[in-house]
């Protein structure tokens, strides 16, 4: 096919996109050193477009926050040490130390392929060919690095498809697992081992192209230098069009699933790493203080407070009964949840056949977020769809199921917080709607009239110290 | 009461103010410790210790009020803070310094949540507390009376996830000549006893089993003859899941500072 065909083609709207990238594929070769104009063009097209989808989804995803509470964050070193715990030494995942390293593996494996990946933009965009070259030898070691992770990351894969489809791993069951959570998973999965596969492709027919043309190549990959010698046997012209198929077929995947992404559970590539900086970092046993009600509580024990106080406040509701309560970090977590279950699994009232799901609380906040988000956009937050995340999503007997035991929260590798969740809505039934079962609203009595939650008077309070002996030491 | 009985005249705060002295500990006795009959034992065992290792410590007595633990997990934010004022204020009139508390649930209310209401303690959990004794090697008459014994730990989720300390509590029954095994989870993997967040004070919800029977099974399937805990709820837990698995006869369950106590012949 000659160049002048690739212009008519691409006039004419009605072609899709990938006969222009086959076209280009089909073209004399012009050189290694610089692609030829089209393909440069098509390129800038296709990351633009790329671009511009990712924003309109981020927009969408993103607007919402601003309908979510307020919730200062603090103590920024304590942060960036627990990014790098939890984050990048993958330190809670370890929980579980074979499937751990394997999910690891991956995670540190996606870093360095990541430049490579940023260089084949540079590349697409400016005709280059391994630009990054100029890195010299931490160019070879990315290189290494990326190519020996590509080979780990695809087997990987294979354990976690192998795993997933015929295994019957019991965390990855449950009432909230839908059939469109499992094709999510597998379809994420097959898109990263394509990815892989198409990364070692190019890498093998680019060094056999070089070798070809008696050229030097960049870089060092043990991997796909042994591959190599299984194609050596093709023509040149079957490697140049191989070697330029993986380049395009790599950078397009690494677009379309970019854009998949976001609208599946795996958006946690893009939000587990932020997610972790922006989680919770005091110790699990402790709330957090609402301070409406403590000024409330003062001016209740203390009516000599000044009444501005009062007056200044506006209404507001008390704990979570829909995702418009919730806080930004509550959202956070929810956007970046990949639903492993882990939480689930460890979940004493989840493991004693109990409603309650910490893994369902999570992803129930996102569902619900994304159901209302159109509506909010477009009206703000006076929206209202007559549902709610409390009662819609998630029941009562769910909520006073959890034991607050944390097991869920100390589990979760992004450092999720499901009970903080779970009690915001057990404070709206309580603080709003009075709903506590039975026993505990006796025990509310009592706390309150007694001092203890036992009907017991308070004047009893020291009588386990009568009539205390003790042996002489 | 025979002649080698000491009686203990448990040291009041607001009696100690009156004389002008300031103790240095404050031992935080808690509505369960003050209350449940089966977990009144354990504070009178802890105060023996106390005396046994010569502690300035006074309690609040009818000063002391619940803490608001459970009122706070049940969504009660109003009356957990109102608990919360109250205990303060008290507090803070004494000028304490240094709490201790064998209920994990207060360690861990005083401890972290406290403070954001005006009330800064150093707080310590009993565990920690003899723990430290024991480095410091104030044990040294301690009986062979547990030496045939099997002993298991049950992680209180308050002292363990809740707060990092899964070491203390070991380290005060290592002080114990007997034979220790761990559950299959345990520390941070530990299954809680199901009764905290309120659950103690409510029926369960629907299910297969209760969780106390879980965990209760768990730790007789590590052979043990003691479990050992460090939370009255805990307490209540695994004593009645002794009583509903029919273990009485072979199975106990004992606070730590009771088996310290015992192991010391108080």
């Amino acid at each position: 096919m000659c160049y002048k065909s690739v212009i008519s083609v691409s006039n004419a709207r009605s072609e899709l996109i990938f006969v222009f990238l086959i076209s280009v594929l089909l073209q004399p070769y012009k050189g290694i050193k610089n692609r030829i104009m089209t393909a440069q063009i098509l390129f800038a097209l296709s990351l633009l477009i790329t671009l511009a989808v990712f924003a309109f989804t981020m927009r969408r995803i993103f607007f919402n926050f601003r309908f979510t509470r307020k919730k200062k964050l603090t103590n920024y070193p304590a942060r960036i040490r627990e990014t790098v715990k939890v984050a990048i030494a993958q330190q809670k995942i370890f929980r579980h130390p074979v499937m751990g390293l394997v999910h690891a593996l991956v995670f540190w494996g996606f870093i360095v392929i990541l430049f490579g990946s940023l260089e084949m933009v540079v590349d697409g965009l400016f005709g280059t060919v391994r630009s990054f070259a100029v890195l010299g030898w931490f160019y070879d070691l990315l290189m290494l690095t990326g190519d020996v992770f590509a080979a780990i990351i695809a087997v990987a894969i294979l354990i976690f498809l192998f795993r997933r489809i015929f295994l019957h791993v019991k965390r990855f069951y449950g009432r909230e697992m839908k059939p469109v959570s499992k094709a999510d998973a597998n379809l994420a999965l097959s898109f990263i081992l394509l990815l892989m596969l198409s990364l070692l492709g190019m890498n093998t027919f680019y060094l056999l192209e070089m070798h070809n043309a008696g050229q030097d190549f960049e870089g060092v990959f043990p991997v796909s230098q042994s591959l190599a010698d299984l194609f050596a046997g093709m023509s040149d012209k079957q490697i140049i069009f191989w070697h330029h198929f993986n380049w395009w077929f790599h950078i397009l995947l690494i677009f379309v699933f970019a854009n998949v992404l976001p609208y599946s559970k795996h958006f946690h590539v893009f939000m587990s790493v932020p997610n972790v900086f922006v989680s919770r970092i005091e110790p699990l046993g402790k709330v957090d203080n609402m301070e409406n009600i403590t000024k409330e509580v003062k001016l209740m024990l203390d009516p000599a407070a000044p009444m501005d106080v009062a007056a200044d406040e506006t209404v507001e509701k008390f704990g979570v009964s829909d995702t418009t309560d919730i806080n930004w970090v509550n959202y956070m977590n929810a956007l970046s949840c990949t639903e492993c279950g882990r939480c689930t699994a460890v979940c004493p009232a989840n493991i004693t056949g109990k409603l309650l799901s910490p893994r369902k609380i999570v992803m129930d906040v996102r569902a619900r977020m994304k159901e209302k988000g159109a509506g909010l956009m477009k009206q703000g937050a006076a929206f209202e769809d007559g549902k709610s995340l409390l009662g819609d999503y998630i029941t009562e007997e769910e909520l006073w199921a959890c034991t607050m035991c944390n097991a869920c929260a100390q589990e979760c590798p992004i450092n999720i917080n499901q009970p903080s969740l779970i009690l915001d809505m057990r404070r709206y039934l309580v603080l709003e709607q009075s709903k506590a079962p039975s026993g505990l609203n006796t025990a509310f009595t009592n706390i309150e009239n007694n001092g203890a939650p036992w009907q017991y008077s308070p004047e009893d309070r020291l009588n386990w110290a009568e009539e205390l002996y003790m042996n002489k030491a | 009461m025979s002649d080698n009985k000491i009686k203990i005249e448990v040291p009041v705060m607001a009696e100690l103010a009156a004389q002008g002295h300031k103790p240095e500990w404050l031992f935080w006795v808690g509505s369960a410790g003050a209350f449940d009959d089966r977990y009144k034992k354990v504070t009178r065992e802890f105060v023996k210790l106390l005396t046994y290792l010569g502690v300035d410590y006074a309690v609040l007595g009818i000063e002391e009020t619940d803490s608001g633990d459970v009122a706070r997990r049940a969504g009660n934010e109003m009356l957990f803070q109102m608990q919360a004022l109250q205990n303060i204020e008290i507090l803070n009139g004494y000028e304490v310094k240094k709490i201790v508390t064998c209920c994990p649930h207060d360690f861990n209310t005083l401890k972290n949540e406290y403070p954001e209401l005006g009330g800064h303690y150093e707080v310590w959990h009993h565990s920690q507390f003899l723990a430290i004794r024991q480095k410091a090697g104030d044990f040294k008459d301690i009986t062979d009376a547990f030496a045939s014994k099997k002993i298991v730990f049950h992680d209180p989720c308050y002292l363990g996830r809740g707060n990092g300390e899964y070491e203390a509590p070991r380290s005060v029954l290592d002080a114990i000549p007997s034979e220790k095994v761990e559950m299959k989870r345990n520390k941070s993997f530990g299954l809680c006893c199901g009764a905290g967040g309120g659950q103690m004070f409510k029926e369960a919800e629907k299910g297969d089993k209760e969780v106390f029977i879980e965990r209760t099974e768990e730790a007789i399937a590590t052979g043990a003859d003691i479990i050992a805990t460090a939370c009255p709820f805990c307490m209540v837990m695994m004593t009645d899941g002794i009583k509903y698995k029919n273990q009485e006869e072979r199975m106990k369950n004992y606070d730590i500072a009771e088996l310290l106590s015992l192991s010391l012949g108080l």
